[in-house]
């Protein structure tokens, strides 16, 4: 299997990066982890005539925390990475979990979060857990930045709000009220498998109360999908079993699942109602997990 | 990094790390880290699977960490260095990980072993003393077509014990 030719740039810093990207158009690729986009290459599915590597933009990798701002996650940082960082283990450990069920090791030492929002496929496992937090995408262009919602940032599958000049350089989880979060994800198999279905929720309780909840549903749409008929049977309400049960159903009726080789349609329906109120229990009664 | 034209297709020089010797070649944008390592440098002891992420034979250790060495262009490895599965032993005596894999019979054809092997020894590094569940988490991405896993995960559970 043989990676068609390209020329390799190697930009030394953001600017010089989309003014590659601007120049090149169409015929230009970002290449971060490359696990995805290596693979499109060998496969004949991407053929870019410039590759442009991210690969010694340091300012892309890592995560911090900004008072008044909140947990901030550069593009370029791994999965495992994510996975081992104090500050979301301590803040937000549901992303660390949703990025613990991708892949295995290996590809969790190559892939990048960034690449995993980019590459926009239905059932990216990092989209839903974002979107449920509230995240928000900083791009970079040439004429300059701009943020734009985790939830606004998918267009289609394989397709997001980036122009072509444009690098997704971080993600920003902003200080919140939230009490809980959680992603379930069901594969065929406990690594090594994409998502059949996968749902994130966040909740906001005061005592049993549900201030707010979020519910997005992964692999059941083209994008990531919210259920926001489901949320609203529970967002002001007094939280009972009943009730969740009652969710998990609403959020099935609206998924908008197709037939595929992991699963029928019919399958994945039942999937959204017990990995929904699977989830909401986590959130609502274990917080961020 | 020096880039030259030679033909009609650029070539970059790369310098490796590979096993604490420093080795440089001149390649091209497309190829991989696994055809540098085996078709230039003739570490043959990689190996090459799927080509696509999913099998683990290709598994080498980068700064320490493991990778599909089969998904990495050898221009992004530049001046990095490699571990691959012959420079696991010290002085011509055999990594714990590697002796055990030879005394629970946890090798067959052994194409998977390299990949399998690094794996373990990198999550003995992190986590010296891991459960069965963690032994199998870590080699979820080394896929075995003969041995099974029940050896495998044994002979890793073993020179966990070794260590301590
Ligand atoms: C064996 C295997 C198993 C996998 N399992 C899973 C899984 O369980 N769940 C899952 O969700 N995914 C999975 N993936 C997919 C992939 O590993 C992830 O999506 C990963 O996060 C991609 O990141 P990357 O840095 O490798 O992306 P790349 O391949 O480098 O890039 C992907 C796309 O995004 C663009 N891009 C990347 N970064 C940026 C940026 N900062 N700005 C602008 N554009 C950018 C690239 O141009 C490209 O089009 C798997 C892949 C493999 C090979
Ligand atoms: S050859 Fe690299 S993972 Fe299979
Ligand atoms: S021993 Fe043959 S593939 Fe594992």
């Amino acid at each position: 299997m043989i990676v068609p030719q390209f020329e390799y740039l190697v930009p030394q810093s953001l600017q010089e990066a989309c003014a590659l990207l601007g120049q090149h158009g169409s015929k230009a690729k970002v290449l971060s982890g490359g696990s995805d986009l290596i693979v499109k290459m060998k496969n004949g599915l991407a053929k870019p005539d410039y590759l442009v590597s991210l690969k010694n933009l340091d300012e892309l990798k890592g995560v911090r925390y900004e008072a008044g701002t909140g947990v901030i996650i550069g593009s370029r940082t791994t999965h495992n990475q994510v996975i081992a960082n104090p500050i979301l283990r301590e803040k937000y450990p549901s992303v660390c979990a949703a990025a613990a069920t991708m892949a295995a090791y290996q590809i969790r030492n190559i892939g990048t979060i960034g690449g995993n929002l980019v590459n926009a496929v239905p059932s990216a496992d990092m989209p839903p857990i974002l979107i449920a937090l509230g995240a928000q995408a900083r791009i970079v262009g040439t004429a300059g930045e701009r943020v734009v919602r985790v939830e606004d940032f998918f267009l289609g599958p394989g397709r997001t709000v980036l122009g072509q000049d444009e690098i997704l350089a971080e993600l920003v989880i902003p200080d919140q009220a939230t009490t809980g979060s959680n992603y379930v994800k069901f594969g065929l198999r406990r690594a090594g498998a994409l998502a059949v279905v996968g749902v994130a929720s966040s909740v906001t309780m005061a005592g049993d109360v549900a201030k707010d909840v979020r519910i997005i549903l992964g692999a059941v749409a083209p994008i990531p999908m919210v259920a926001r008929e489901a949320e609203n049977v529970l967002r002001g309400k007094k939280v009972s079993d009943d009730l969740i049960q009652h969710a998990g159903k609403v959020a099935a009726v609206e998924s908008k699942p197709i037939n595929d080789i992991r699963g029928s349609a019919e399958y994945r329906r039942n999937l959204v109602d017990v990995l929904t109120r699977r989830s909401l229990k986590a959130a609502i009664e274990k917080g961020h997990v | 990094m020096v880039t030259e034209a030679k033909t009609s297709v650029k070539r970059h020089i790369v310098t490796l790390t590979v096993n604490g010797d420093e080795h440089v070649a001149l390649v091209k944008a497309n190829t991989t880290l696994l055809d540098l390592l085996r078709e230039e440098f003739d570490y043959t002891g990689t190996k090459k699977g799927c080509e696509l992420g999913d099998c683990g034979a290709c598994t080498v250790m980068l700064d320490g960490e493991p990778v599909n060495s089969c998904l990495i262009l050898a221009v992004e490895a530049d001046g990095h260095s490699v571990t691959t599965i012959e420079g696991l032993d010290q002085n011509g005596k055999l990594d714990p990980v590697q002796e055990a894999f030879v005394n629970h019979g946890a090798i067959q054809c052994g194409y998977c072993s390299p990949g399998m092997i690094l794996s373990g020894r990198a999550l003995l590094n992190r986590n010296p003393h891991p459960t069965e569940r963690e032994v199998r988490e870590a080699i979820a991405g080394n896929l075995c077509r003969c041995t099974g896993y029940v050896r495998i995960v044994e002979a890793i559970l073993a020179a966990a014990d070794a260590n301590s």
